[in-house]
């Protein structure tokens, strides 16, 4: 039964991203929850007559499920914007911070947040600086072993751990595949965990942090898409400070760029206990094997309470 | 929350060794975009079944279903097909020069799920399949799905290369394997494109029959030739040693999921009782429609317009190759949907993908059709869906992935590249609307 005041709300997946997949299967998700919760939802995936087709139905929320280009670097928030139309999620202008890995590093690091050391390099400072140069005064700066990133994408396409410095060259390569400017940074061991954050209204609020443990030791695309390729523990094994610690990291992280409704933020805890912020994603994974959801249902939400309740919020801020 | 924490899946431990590879994969998930209409997509091979007249098809339901209400189509049948549409496809297999009993044919889901029902017959895990070098990826699947050791032969513009099989089956007896049977598509290739010459097919009949072989004839794209009729079917000189593999799904309509085997008696019986455990009956309602079709419609008029169509898209891929790749070589098809299309030594045609995706244009990468991790260096095109004007495009856009990718592997020239390190080894099944 709809106990909610909102009539329709326009589900936004799939699109032409690397993570198009990854998106169609979170929308489907979220549709299948707000739909329980009673709402009346539209799955679109968005094309050339997306615009007409929002300005003539005038739905009560969108809700951009389009990870990847277009649906986390601000571009899509802007139009919606622009169309004055309520969405769930941060402003276009904050998207494109968290879109951004080494902006979102620097917001971090400015918040007083640890961050890995690292670096980031285009293409084209490889083109006009000479390879064997840039890579040995990477391998100097930075020695293995070191993670190497595209600085914009997620679901982990494009990432590899180097372990040892033969293998950046290849690493630099597979990760320019996706993106022009790529991160090299270094690699802290410790606990992986993703805290997500959500403010329904009474601000922002740490969920319980989520630890992954892949199979591979790696949590790459197999190993997020796979059920069963990680083990998940919700709470973390961490203890009670290291937890705080991680939880205000990630709060820290997620007002820091000016971010709004739902987050996740990804954080490696060391043997001290200390929090390192890798990245922010704006529209976090939300299919069946993604850590929100399994953070919320530990917290013993309702998925479909939650959503709706965030979309709820979309509508109260854009008033 | 459990000591042992969660995994999502409480039966990851039980699954079968056979289950290896089905999994969610990056280069999987890079297909998704291909159904976006801003992409070109070259990686299906999809028939453009558009060109078939939906009067042809409604027209056949309709009367399917004047006839007693359909009670027959909609009925379970019999495990070996209707008698009809085997009487049909005898019919449709003497164009290719066999010659047969429709008590021989046995009608299945697709000729796909005839090459799982004979692998299942014959394969144990480790015997040794030999298969053209690349070979159809949903062939490859199924192998692996029964744990069959695949062994590459080697292939040139002529198709197989005798010399290359008799060397393999060397390779295999000397350290002890167990050949069971050679896959071949010797018309049009999937996906090399090429086809296997008329002197060929003798000379590799011989050395099966030589070494007691079993021929395995997968047949989808013979009747879609270009210029010259392809040579005859492998079957139609040897009727004990090869089962021969039909398919309505390019010269009609996948979506009937209807094809069939040919086979020598003794091996038809264990298909028709090994169909009947997959899945009890072949599609009924397919097999009256098909009939329906082919006993009313003009479909040799129909083959002839898909041939036109495709023989269309051929030239404007060839063309388009010539005039934004010129310094790569490809193979010529003369029928069916495919051209080979080999890459700069230095390019990895699985790697570059996802620049691809950004590009707006899909490809299957070459490692698709190698059970060995082959393939790196080629790419399969398809030219069956797009038109021309958008096959045109889609070459000019792969141009400039590959362009793109050569000058960012010249920005490393001087460093040592590793293999690509996200890549998982063996087959990546793409969806069906892929392979």
């Amino acid at each position: 039964m709809n106990s909610s005041p909102l009539r329709n709300v326009t589900v936004l997946a799939g699109g032409i991203s690397h993570e198009r997949d990854v998106s169609l299967r979170s929308g489907r998700r979220v549709v299948d929850s707000l739909t329980s919760h009673g709402i009346t939802v539209e799955l679109r995936d968005p094309d050339a007559t997306l615009l007409a087709h929002l300005t003539e139905t005038r739905p009560d929320v969108v809700w951009p499920v389009l990870h990847g280009a277009s649906g986390e670097d601000g571009a899509l928030r802007g139009l919606l914007e622009a169309l004055d139309i309520p969405f769930v999620g941060s402003t276009s202008a904050a998207a494109r911070l968290a879109w951004d890995k080494p902006t979102a590093k620097e917001l971090a690091r400015r918040a007083g947040v640890l961050t890995p050391r690292g670096l980031t390099l285009s293409h084209d400072a490889f083109r006009e600086l000479g390879a064997a140069g840039v890579l040995a005064a990477i391998a100097d700066e930075h020695p293995v072993p070191v993670v190497v990133k595209p600085a914009r994408g997620g679901s982990a396409q494009g990432v590899t751990v180097v372990e040892s410095a033969d293998g950046l060259p290849r690493a630099m390569v597979d990760a320019y595949t996706y993106c022009d400017d790529v991160i090299v940074e270094q690699k802290i061991t410790g606990t992986e965990i993703a805290v997500g954050v959500i403010d329904t209204g009474d601000g922002p609020t740490a969920l319980p942090a989520v630890e992954i443990v892949p199979r591979s030791g790696f949590y790459g695309f197999d190993a997020r898409y796979n059920a069963g390729e990680t083990t998940f523990f919700t709470p973390a094994r961490l203890d009670d400070d290291a937890a705080a610690g991680a939880a205000r990291a990630a709060v820290a992280v997620h007002e820091a760029l000016g971010l709004r409704h739902l987050s996740r933020v990804d954080l490696i805890v060391d043997a001290a206990g200390a929090a390192w912020f890798l990245e922010v994603n704006v529209l976090p994974g939300l299919t069946e094997t993604s850590l929100v959801p399994m953070a919320l249902d530990a917290a013993g939400f309702e998925l479909g309470l939650v959503y709706a309740a965030l979309a709820e919020k979309a509508v109260r801020d854009h008033q | 929350m459990s000591d042992k924490g969660t995994n999502l899946d409480p039966w990851y431990d039980s699954y079968a060794d056979r289950t290896a590879g089905l999994s969610a994969s990056e280069v999987r998930a890079l297909f998704a975009v291909a159904s976006r209409p801003e992409v070109v997509s070259l990686a299906g091979g999809m028939p453009y079944v558009s060109a078939l007249p939906r009067e042809l098809v409604t027209g056949s339901i309709d009367r399917v279903m004047s006839k007693g209400g359909g009670a027959m189509a909609l009925q379970y049948g019999s495990g070996q097909g209707t008698p009809a549409i085997r009487e049909h496809i005898m019919q449709i297999m003497a164009m290719e020069g066999i010659r047969g009993s429709a008590d021989d044919v046995v009608v299945t889901t697709g000729s796909q799920q005839a090459l799982d029902l004979v692998t299942r017959l014959f394969i144990n895990p480790g015997d040794v399949v030999l298969a053209e070098s690349p070979s159809y990826v949903g062939a490859l699947g199924v192998f692996k799905a029964y744990q069959a050791d695949v062994q590459h032969v080697a292939m040139d513009d002529e198709g197989l290369i005798p010399e290359a099989l008799r060397e393999a089956i060397t390779a295999v007896t000397s350290r002890g394997g167990t050949i069971k049977f050679l896959y071949t598509i010797p018309n049009f290739h999937n996906p090399a494109g090429v086809t296997l010459s008329w002197a060929r097919r003798l000379e590799i009949l011989e050395i099966c029959r030589s070494a007691g072989i079993l021929v395995l004839e997968d047949n989808p794209y013979g009747l879609l030739s270009f210029d010259e009729p392809a040579p005859q079917a492998m079957r139609s000189v040897d009727d004990e040693g090869v089962i021969y593999l039909g398919s309505f799904s390019k010269t009609l309509a996948p979506g009937f999921r209807v094809g069939w085997a040919l086979a020598p008696h003794a091996i038809r019986e264990k298909l028709i009782l090994a169909n009947e455990s997959a899945t009890l009956s072949p599609n009924s309602f397919g097999q009256f429609v098909i009939t329906e079709y082919l006993d009313q419609a003009d479909w040799r008029g129909q083959i002839d317009i898909f041939r036109d169509l495709y023989r269309e898209r051929r030239d404007a891929m060839l063309s388009a190759l010539g005039e934004y790749l010129p310094s790569l070589s490809w193979t010529r098809p003369e029928g069916g949907f495919f051209v080979w299309l080999s890459l700069p030594d230095e390019l990895d045609s699985k790697a570059m993908l996802p620049r691809a995706v950004k590009e707006l244009v899909a490809y299957t990468p070459g490692t698709a059709f190698y059970a060995d991790g082959g393939g790196r260096q080629n790419i399969r095109l398809s030219f069956c869906y797009p038109t021309s004007e958008m096959i045109k495009v889609g070459v000019a856009r792969l141009a400039t992935v590959i362009n793109g990718e050569l000058d960012l592997l010249n920005t490393f020239s001087g460093a040592q590249l590793g293999k690509p390190s996200r890549q998982r080894e063996g087959v990546t099944m793409p969806p069906p609307n892929i392979s």
